[in-house]
């Protein structure tokens, strides 16, 4: 060991980054064509959940999953600068520990009070909560049955746990029974599906893949994250919109699209459920929320079990962005509007980064989604609506994208 | 109900062929990803034809050890058992 350090060579390495040469290059290319870079967007000033200045132009947000836009409700900003006051601007501290304050209890009991479930435990994140419940629950010799596009955290939970992990065909009830049929008798099993799939802003069949879950007497875990809030007569989401979020185990959400802030949560009626606080790793090594960041979700989640009228307004405004699109000529991740999000089919990186940048340039934001986040390869335009989006910023934004498909033409 | 050898592999270059674009010779040494130039929506779609035509599961925990076209064998061989 001495001699080693003592004749102080230099060995030969291997460039751990030589991996994401790839990844650089691809960059690279996309940036040499002068092209904005999509992925670098700053906002200057945020002036409501619809409107922001970027690159010092007034900016309509049409891809933040503010859906409800609850980001400048003034209950929700009250209780916040309320929380601020009277907590301090954070715990310092696990939830199991040092961690837990009135407001981490109230924003869980918000939550058993918007599902009418038992239990809701809060996570930092959204990506924790999947992260933490699925790695925790599925152990050595049990197999996760999962949606092939499913969320990258639901991907980081199983890879985290020791499960067998087995994925079936995008929503094909078919191949997901054949998967459950064929494991083994007695091993414990949890099926995860997604209530909305953020990409093409297509729903599950939930309906259909729970009654088939519990034929097999599987588990079931729903994510919930694109629909809170907005789908359902209560909006708790796609499960109660088919009328079996009885038969859902376990909810997952997240605090940072209708709620309007950051954290996750779980809900569930398990019998044995509270004993994920002292078993999930995710929730007991990592500081809690904010005592602002939770006074602000509670809040919100109470308004958002009155929101009849946002939510009709909603669906008045991805239908009607949906209709204009098809009009125009693009091509959309959904013959029919199925949720919030409304996704525009590019013909390839180069020209989806070529339109979004118009699109900027028109003074709209969206999302550019591109490889491996998206299904099939393709390169999308996602564009998540806003309850708060007014009818006439509607039909903006049909303008804009018309006048930039035809810039860059990708509109015939 | 156990079969040889041969038949799994006849059984599984049947499978494959649709997906070799290239017409890449099989042997067992043939990889999926290096030689093959199977990329992850081409995986998804083989491994459910594989467990489709055999009636296994072969978990991503278990796709992660198989590497080449004798080792896929292997594991169906294993697999039923």
């Amino acid at each position: 060991m001495t001699d080693m350090i003592s004749e102080n060579q230099t060995a030969e390495h291997t460039d751990l980054f030589s991996k994401f040469d790839p990844l650089i290059k691809m960059r690279t290319d996309l940036l040499s064509t002068g092209v904005t870079d999509p992925f670098g967007l700053v906002m200057e000033r945020v002036i409501s959940p619809t409107v922001a200045m970027c690159n010092g132009r007034e900016t309509i947000l049409l891809g933040t999953y503010n859906y409800m836009g609850m980001t400048f409700d003034p209950d929700v900003i009250a209780a916040g600068k309320q929380a601020l006051d009277d907590f301090g601007s954070g715990t310092t501290g696990s939830r199991v520990l040092n961690g837990t304050y009135s407001p981490h209890k109230a924003v869980e009991q918000a939550l058993c009070d918007f599902y009418d479930m038992k239990h809701a435990m809060v996570f930092s994140t959204g990506y924790q909560a999947n992260l933490g419940i699925i790695s925790t629950i599925a152990g050595k010799g049990d197999y996760i049955v999962l949606d092939i596009d499913s969320h990258a955290s639901i991907w980081d939970g199983c890879k985290m746990g020791d499960a067998e992990v087995v994925p079936f065909k995008h929503n094909d009830i078919e191949a997901m029974e054949k998967r459950l049929r064929r494991i083994p008798e007695g091993a414990g099993k949890l099926v995860v599906l997604e209530g909305v799939y953020s990409m093409l802003g297509d729903i599950a069949p939930l309906k259909e893949m729970i009654a088939v879950a519990k034929k097999y007497g599987a588990m079931v875990l729903v994510d919930e994250a694109h629909s809170m809030g907005f789908i359902g007569p209560n909006g708790r989401g796609v499960a109660e919109e088919q009328g079996v979020l009885d038969d859902v185990d376990f909810v997952i959400g997240t605090f940072s699209k209708s709620v309007g802030t950051v954290g996750g949560f779980c809900v569930s009626n398990h019998p044995k459920f509270e004993v994920m606080r002292l078993v999930c790793r995710p929730y007991v090594f990592t500081a809690s929320l904010p005592p602002s960041v939770v006074a602000t979700a509670c809040t919100s989640i109470r308004k958002l079990m009155d929101a009849g009228e946002k939510r009709a307004h909603l669906w008045e405004n991805s239908k009607t962005l949906h209709k204009g699109l098809t009009d125009a000529g693009f091509q959309l991740g959904t013959t029919e509007p199925q949720s919030a999000i409304i996704s525009v089919i590019m013909p390839d990186l180069e020209r989806g980064a070529a339109m979004w940048e118009a699109l900027l340039h028109e003074g709209l934001y969206v999302n550019l989604a591109r490889p491996p986040a998206t299904p099939a390869n393709m390169t999308l335009l996602r564009c998540s609506l806003c309850a708060e989006h007014s009818a006439e910023q509607v039909q903006q934004i049909i303008g804009m994208f018309t006048r930039a498909g035809e810039a860059v033409n990708i509109l015939g | 109900m156990t079969m040889d050898r041969q038949d799994v592999s006849a059984r599984i270059i049947a499978l494959i062929e649709p997906f070799n674009k290239k017409e890449v010779a099989i042997t067992d040494a043939t990889r999926f990803t290096d030689d093959l130039e199977f990329d992850s929506l081409t995986v998804m779609d083989f491994v459910a034809a594989i467990e489709d035509e055999f009636d296994i599961i072969i978990s991503m925990n278990q796709q992660a050890e198989i590497e080449n076209f004798g080792q896929l064998v292997e594991a169906v061989m294993k697999l039923q058992g």
